[in-house]
């Protein structure tokens, strides 16, 4: 041991960073421990070889990329896929834009978004994939990177992009449909991890402020308003969503026959509406978790109801419900996939017409797993965001 | 002293008959008194008589039943309009400070004139700085609430009323949730606050300072005044036994 002054200050412990004694420590301490290590490595063993063994030399992995192009877009037509490849390069110039200039979170995500492209890319490179989609993943990357650098400091450019966010969803859906000169293409003909991720993405955006209003409203003093909301999200929660997809399917078209409207759009809104029920629920628990002093020191300033919730009370309410709003986002994507029981052709339903088709037969282990990986992937990247949400707000 | 009988034009709140119930429980029994412009107002009594209450229908925290309340010409009712000028007019200190604990102090205080009064931000922040430097915590300005002390921050709640350019400031329990050493410290902005010649109107439990600022002390038990009088005559010569009674045991300790 090392002599030290009486009154110098000790330092702590130093942490061992050597891998062996860490192994010993925590895995080997004691002999049930030292047993229960080799039954789980054991255990493990068992399942990834034979995983393993399946994924890198039983399965046949020509059936994805055969199929690739109808997996990311469905029957939308081979000439008009560049139109696609505009709105994810829109999308991409925005976000990067996005964090040049605010940084901080937006950065993040978009670096999540850029490493999701990035990786894909790479993966795709393993595959005999068109060369096409591989250079088109690469471009929209770089565009990325390269509005993040045009963005950077540039505030004055902050309305624009704003504007730009609030004009990309109409957007894509009428450039993706075709107007003026370019050929129309119909909603049927979308499918695919497109239509998983136009409906979720919708439904996200449009049930998160809808949420926010019904529990608003459900808190509301005005019972009317109250009663109105509680009716609305008890009755949405007590029914299964494929029930609400189904009605929107085929119930809406008996009762309305005049009306003619879009299928994908009664999805967009069985989802929409569905999800919104589940938000207000959690951004209810965020609000009930703020102190009375709150809303009594906003009124004794003079804020009026509007102004209180806006700033004081919905950013302290909301941050604390971030995990629960998150899951509820997971969730809600994960959904999408039951737009398939209605016929709609999203990322499973495709997976399931390419099971059917006679030339990859037997080889739903591999479309299955597949699909499974792309809706992890997405998921994943979602909740990582969330992690980071909470981080960097936990400095406030 | 006060004149009691004739409450007249000078008098910035008029208080007449103000009942109060929550649920069954009658909270204020019939209060009638008048505050003047630049007077300070001590008002205390034991737990649960009804003086926070009382206070608190004064910026409508809580809505009176019956009888009138007029502040500085305009009357308290359903009315939203009125209630939001009066609240722009009283600034109101809390017991829990109540601070917006995810804004920095500096936000805190420009909150209200950025979005009620509609000043322009950077002068919104100058007058908060003046504000902040006058309650002696300026060099805390960019920090967050839970980073302060409560003494600090119950002195950045002050800054936050008094950046509404209030006619009236009142105060409830403001030094009842802070550790003894930080009393002192708001007292003193406190004492700062009525030697400028703020309308102020104080439910506090701190004699010493009640006979040092106060212009009236104003005794309530049960929901209703037992008695009011200046500090001299309230302190030694106390008329009713009640009174007599929580004088002596509020000196006692």
């Amino acid at each position: 041991m090392e002599e030290r002054a009486p009154n110098q200050a000790i330092k702590p412990p130093t942490e061992s960073k050597d891998i062996l004694r860490w192994l010993k420590e925590n895995l080997f301490n004691t002999w049930y421990n030292a047993l229960f290590t080799c039954l789980a490595v054991g255990f493990l063993y068992v399942i990834f070889k034979g995983i393993l063994t399946w994924v890198l030399t039983e399965a046949n992995w020509n059936v994805i990329p055969a199929n690739l192009q109808i997996f990311l877009v469905g029957a939308y037509p081979r000439e008009e896929i560049w139109r696609v490849w505009v709105v994810i390069y829109t999308l991409g110039i925005l976000t990067g834009l996005s964090a040049g200039i605010w940084g901080g979170l937006a950065l993040r995500l978009a670096l999540v978004i850029g490493g999701v492209g990035g990786g894909i890319g790479i993966i795709l490179a393993f595959f005999p994939a068109p060369l096409s989609s591989r250079l088109g993943l690469l471009g929209g990357v770089v565009l990325l990177a390269a509005s993040l650098f045009l963005g950077r400091g540039r505030k004055g450019m902050r309305l624009w992009v704003l504007g730009g966010w609030l004009l990309s969803f109409p957007w894509t859906m009428v450039w993706l449909h075709g107007f003026g000169g370019l050929p129309v293409v119909f909603t049927s003909n979308w499918g695919g991890l497109l239509l998983t991720l136009i409906l979720a993405a919708v439904g996200i955006v449009v049930s998160f402020p809808l949420g926010v209003l019904l529990a608003l409203g459900r808190r509301s003093t005005l019972p009317a308003i109250k009663w109105v909301s509680t009716a609305y999200i008890e009755t949405v929660r007590g029914v299964p969503l494929v029930t609400i997809l189904f009605m929107a399917q085929i119930m809406v078209p008996i009762f309305l026959p005049d009306f003619r409207i879009d299928k994908i759009l009664r999805a967009m809104l069985g989802i929409t509406l569905f999800s919104a029920a589940y938000m207000a629920e959690n951004v209810r628990g965020g609000l009930q978790a703020i102190p009375k002093g709150q809303h009594e020191a906003a009124q004794a300033l003079g804020l009026n109801y509007p102004l209180t919730m806006l700033l004081i009370i919905l950013p302290q309410a909301l941050r604390s419900v971030i995990p629960a709003i998150v899951g509820q986002f997971i969730s809600l994507f994960k959904d999408t996939s039951l737009v398939a029981v209605i016929g709609l052709l999203d990322l499973l339903g495709i997976a399931k017409t390419v099971i059917a088709n006679p030339d990859w037969l037997g080889l739903q282990a591999e479309v299955y797993l597949f699909a499974a990986v792309v809706y992890f992937v997405f998921s994943y990247s979602m909740s990582y965001i969330s992690q980071k949400i909470e981080e960097a707000l936990e400095v406030g | 002293m006060a004149d009691l009988e004739n409450t007249s034009e000078d008098s910035i709140i008029i208080c007449e008959d103000v009942h109060k119930w929550f649920d069954d429980f009658h909270v204020l029994k019939g209060v009638t008194t008048a505050f003047k412009r630049g007077e300070k107002v001590v008002i205390c009594g034991p737990s649960g008589s009804g003086k926070s209450t009382l206070i608190r229908t004064i910026n409508r925290l809580e809505v009176h039943q019956r009888g009138r309340i007029v502040v500085d010409g305009i009357e308290l009712s359903d009315d939203l309009r009125n209630i939001e000028r009066i609240r722009q007019e009283v600034g109101m200190v809390f017991q829990q400070f109540n601070l917006f604990p995810h804004l920095t102090v500096l936000q805190n205080v420009t909150l209200s004139p950025v979005w009620v009064k509609k000043v322009a931000k950077s002068e919104a922040e100058s007058e908060a700085l003046a504000l902040l430097e006058r309650v002696g915590i300026e060099e805390h300005a960019h920090k967050f609430p839970a980073q302060i002390s409560g003494g600090q921050q119950q002195r950045v709640a002050i800054a936050r009323a008094l950046a509404m350019q209030p006619k009236i400031m009142l105060f409830d329990e403001p030094t009842s949730a802070l550790d003894p050493e930080m009393i002192n410290e708001v007292l003193d902005v406190m004492r700062e606050l009525a030697a400028s010649g703020m309308t102020m109107l104080v439910v506090t439990h701190e004699m010493g300072f009640a006979r040092e600022v106060a212009d009236r002390i104003i005794f309530i038990d049960e929901g209703a005044i037992v008695e009011e009088a200046v500090p001299a005559a309230f302190f030694d010569n106390p008329q009713h036994e009640r009174t007599q009674l929580f004088i002596s045991q509020t000196l006692q300790h």
